[in-house]
């Protein structure tokens, strides 16, 4: 429960209100994380939050963090060499990726980070991996850097914003209408294709609708839940939903179980 | 090079229709390219077309006066573009410009209305059809007005 001392060692700012931090531990280090899990990290003197694990490799760990509160404001400010404590890895992460079948990663906003080591993982066969990426603005796209290094590896990457700004002449409108550009391999000869989500929480549902109707079997689809979790270890309860502690048993759930969950009105 | 009546039979948008149906709307249609960058139609012009984008983009605009044109959607291969020429007044509410070169076939919206108003069933199938598209483009539309990305 105490967290670990870890130095900045390389902060990008992606968008406006976004930073993505590497992380490097002052002594001890995390045990080995797995994607999807997520880490609660403490700036010192004014709080902790939990934060997806948006990449790292060895002891480094990469977290992606939107300013929106106090605490996140204080970690995104963190300059090279400031020290921030984590405790984690936590939860359960995203499944491995499937030996056979389409991938389809399906990812509004903020929602990259968490699936980011999932595409990169998925690069080591990319020609079946589809990453399907949306956000508000183009200004507000994530790891913009790294598209054509996925596309270079055989991944089909689409990209859509809600509102086109600027000089932007790619595609406009919600993430799922990308679903019709990328034919599945749904015949039932082969292996049938997964989905991977990750975003605002009616984006996923909806996001877990569109790819069910393409013909992605519903228990082949994962989204990650995000709740107000504290202690990560389940023992508090900030984060249950319904019967499920998320720091627990999530983050990552199978869509079916989140569906459920998501349309409780007393939840 | 596909003739009209094979692309109007590999259209999603008419999966499944009767080909007897598919064969008299091809008779209401041709072939078509638009180079990258070119208008389709104007925003307030007469609506009597509508197209069946079989590859290629285009983008819906709406002109702001003093910034140009706002990009409402992008409509992609398999896409029906158009709807305005089904009802009166029968003009365009928002303009159309193809983003990439595009090969769509294009339809001539009184001859199908004709085709329609003598062959009801016809009729009841297509506006069934056009009905899900416009419903389909509602919802994402209200979607994106709940400016999810917005939230923290």
């Amino acid at each position: 429960m105490i967290p670990l001392p870890y130095r900045v060692v390389h902060r990008h700012e992606e968008t406006a209100d976004t930073v993505t931090l590497r992380l490097e531990p002052v002594g001890e280090a995390l045990p080995r994380w797995s994607p999807g899990q997520f880490t609660m990290v403490y700036a010192f003197g004014v709080g902790e939050i939990p934060v997806s694990i948006s990449g790292g490799s060895g002891p480094i760990i990469q977290h992606t963090v939107r300013a929106v509160g106090a605490v996140s404001r204080a970690i995104c400010s963190a300059p090279v060499g400031a020290v921030l404590g984590l405790r984690g890895p936590f939860g359960q992460g995203w499944p491995d990726l499937p030996p056979e079948g389409d991938v389809v990663v399906l990812a509004g906003g903020i929602g990259l980070a968490p699936l980011r080591p999932v595409i990169l993982a998925g690069l080591a066969d990319a020609r079946r991996l589809v990453v399907l990426i949306g956000a508000r603005t183009p200004a507000d796209l994530l790891f913009t850097g790294e598209y054509d290094q996925w596309r270079a590896a055989g991944a089909r990457v689409l990209v859509t914003v809600d509102r086109a700004t600027g000089a932007w002449t790619g595609h406009v409108g919600v993430v799922t209408t990308l679903l019709s550009q990328v034919p599945l391999a749904v015949d039932g000869t082969g292996p049938p294709p997964s989905g991977y989500v990750c975003g605002p929480e009616i984006m996923m549902r909806l996001g877990a609708e569109a790819l069910v109707a393409a013909g992605v079997p519903p228990q082949r689809i994962w989204v990650s839940l995000e709740r107000n979790m504290r202690c990560g270890i389940a023992l508090c309860g900030h984060c249950q939903l319904g019967p499920i502690l998320v720091c627990r048993d999530g983050p990552v759930v199978d869509a079916g179980s989140a569906s459920r969950l998501l349309q409780h009105r007393e939840l | 090079m596909n003739t009209t009546r094979e692309l109007i039979e590999a259209h999603p948008f008419l999966a499944g229709l009767d080909p007897s149906a598919r064969q008299q709307l091809a008779a209401a249609g041709h072939r078509i390219n638009f180079l990258a960058g070119a208008p389709i139609f104007a925003e307030g012009g007469r609506a009597d077309r509508f197209w069946l984008i079989q590859d290629g983009r285009v983008r819906l605009d709406l002109h702001l006066p003093g910034t140009g044109p706002a990009i409402i959607e992008t409509l992609t291969s398999g896409d029906v573009l158009g709807w305005s020429w089904l009802f009166p007044p029968y003009r365009w509410q928002f303009g159309a410009t193809a983003v990439d070169p595009t090969l769509a076939v294009e339809m001539d919206g009184a001859a199908v209305r004709r085709l329609c108003d003598r062959n009801p069933a016809l009729g009841y199938e297509l506006m069934q059809r056009f009905m899900r598209v416009v419903v389909n483009r509602l919802q994402a539309t209200r979607v994106r007005l709940l400016d999810l990305y917005g939230q923290p």
